[in-house]
């Protein structure tokens, strides 16, 4: 007992999983006492995957461009076309929409294909899973929104449009404007990023408990257990597909509601 | 346990050097897609809704013309129409008088014709009974004097009986060409 203990808290045994099932050592030993630590490992290479496949392909796929589109053409369009009318011209209108559809439809592409490898074999993982990604990409969207109400209000315009719910009585301010500064202004991007990093987080651990638990039953010495264990595998399936429509929704969420603050910020004041 | 007491918040921290490679990846693929894809997208779209616009606006146009085109063809038409008919009417009226005119050129040039008849005859005639008198008057004399001698020849009194005579055959005549 003490002995499989020892074991199993230094991590040779997977189960049942924990956080360090999201610590990925560094592919070159030498560099982790180094700052590039970090840099080179499974969740890095997903990164730069992910932007590879995506330039690769959308390079590839609107080389020659025509009027009436090839079939990769028309892919390519339709994923852009996707988030251009859905979310960036349904919220902002035409002429703002297709101002900022280019970088939302980014945005929606980069986290659908970095989300996308939580259920990718041999990798099943999401570099999203590290909260450094989402952050990332909060603050992001949150400098974008702020710039743009900035610019389009100025300074005490736009925090004054931001903070100041209209129509509400004078001496209720003194509660609602720290409420409403700390809701705009700093937990927008901290939601946007917890949201998503939770979503992967917690489907890859999920995946990992009906995968890791099913390989741990088959190990077990009853043969009862060891029966039981494809249920765990079936399960484990299950929840992949499961997850694929997380990563959808997830990358959705995401880009809806950057378009939404972008939104917010270029309307004209109440 | 050391780990997760360790990790219980470290999870929630986020490693530098991974926010330092997703920012440089997605600023790169921003640059990509961003610069050279959507703008080129936006600039299909436009060219598509503008080959779909100015196709229909052709047509428009080419409507218009036909119809433009056609109503000048009918309006030409009318117009052909109504010369013709004007030129006809005009050729039957021409027609007209001129047959008028013919028919009273020719019948004056009978007329002229059938009157000159006429004077040609009635001179004729005069000439002939001018001639047929003196013929028969002599031819009288000549017999009478052949009866009777030569001496009445040249006699006053004869001429008148001839004549006398004659007169009485010329009514005699016209008696019998009266009751014929």
């Amino acid at each position: 007992m003490t002995d499989s203990a020892t074991v199993l808290a230094e991590g040779d045994s997977h189960f049942p999983p924990g956080l360090h099932n999201f610590d990925f050592r560094d592919w070159f030993t030498g560099l982790s006492d180094t700052a590039l630590a970090h840099m080179f490992t499974t969740i890095t290479f997903a990164v730069w995957a992910s932007v590879a496949v995506l330039i690769v392909f959308f390079l590839w796929a609107y080389r020659k461009p025509q009027i009436v589109p090839t079939k990769k053409q028309w892919i390519a369009e339709s994923a852009y076309g996707f988030i251009r009318n859905t979310v960036a011209i349904d919220q902002m209108g035409k002429k703002e929409g297709v101002r900022f559809a280019p970088y939302l439809a980014t945005l929606f592409l980069f986290i659908l294909v970095m989300n996308f490898w939580a259920i990718v074999p041999g990798i099943q993982i999401s570099p999203n899973s590290h909260i450094a990604f989402p952050l990332m990409l909060g603050v992001l969207s949150w400098a974008i929104y702020m710039f743009v109400g900035f610019k389009k209000h100025g300074f005490i315009g736009f925090l004054k449009m931001t903070c100041v719910p209209p129509g509400a009585p004078w001496f209720i301010y003194p509660l609602l404007i720290p409420i409403e500064f700390l809701q705009n202004i700093i937990l927008r991007p901290v939601t946007l990023a917890l949201r998503l990093f939770a979503n992967m987080f917690a489907g890859h651990l999920i995946l990992l408990v009906f995968i890791l638990g099913g390989f741990e039953m088959l190990n077990a010495s009853n043969i009862f257990v060891q029966g039981l264990s494809v249920f765990s595998f079936a399960m484990g399936i299950a929840m992949t597909f499961f997850e694929l429509i997380v990563i959808l929704l997830q990358a959705y969420v995401f880009t809806l509601l950057t378009g939404m603050y972008i939104q917010g910020s270029l309307a004209d004041e109440h | 346990m050391i780990h997760a007491a360790e990790g219980g918040t470290a999870i929630l921290f986020p490693i530098w050097q991974e926010i330092l490679v997703g920012a440089i990846a997605f600023g790169l693929l921003c640059f990509v897609l961003m610069k050279f894809v959507f703008p080129m997208m936006e600039k299909t779209f436009e060219a598509r809704v503008d080959a779909i616009e100015g196709g229909i606006e052709r047509a428009e146009r080419a409507q218009e013309e036909a119809n433009r085109t056609l109503e000048e063809y009918r309006r030409k038409l009318a117009t052909a129409q109504e010369e013709a008919a004007a030129i006809r009417d005009e050729a039957r009226k021409d027609a007209v008088a001129a047959k008028e005119e013919i028919l009273v050129s020719a019948r004056e040039e009978a007329n002229r014709v059938i009157a000159a008849g006429h004077a040609q005859i009635e001179a004729s005639r005069q000439q002939l009974v001018r001639e047929l008198r003196s013929e028969v008057g002599n031819l009288a004399v000549d017999l009478a004097g052949k009866i009777i001698g030569q001496r009445l020849a040249g006699d006053a009194d004869t001429t008148a009986t001839v004549d006398q005579f004659l007169s009485q055959i010329a009514d005699d005549t016209a008696e019998t060409s009266g009751a014929r």
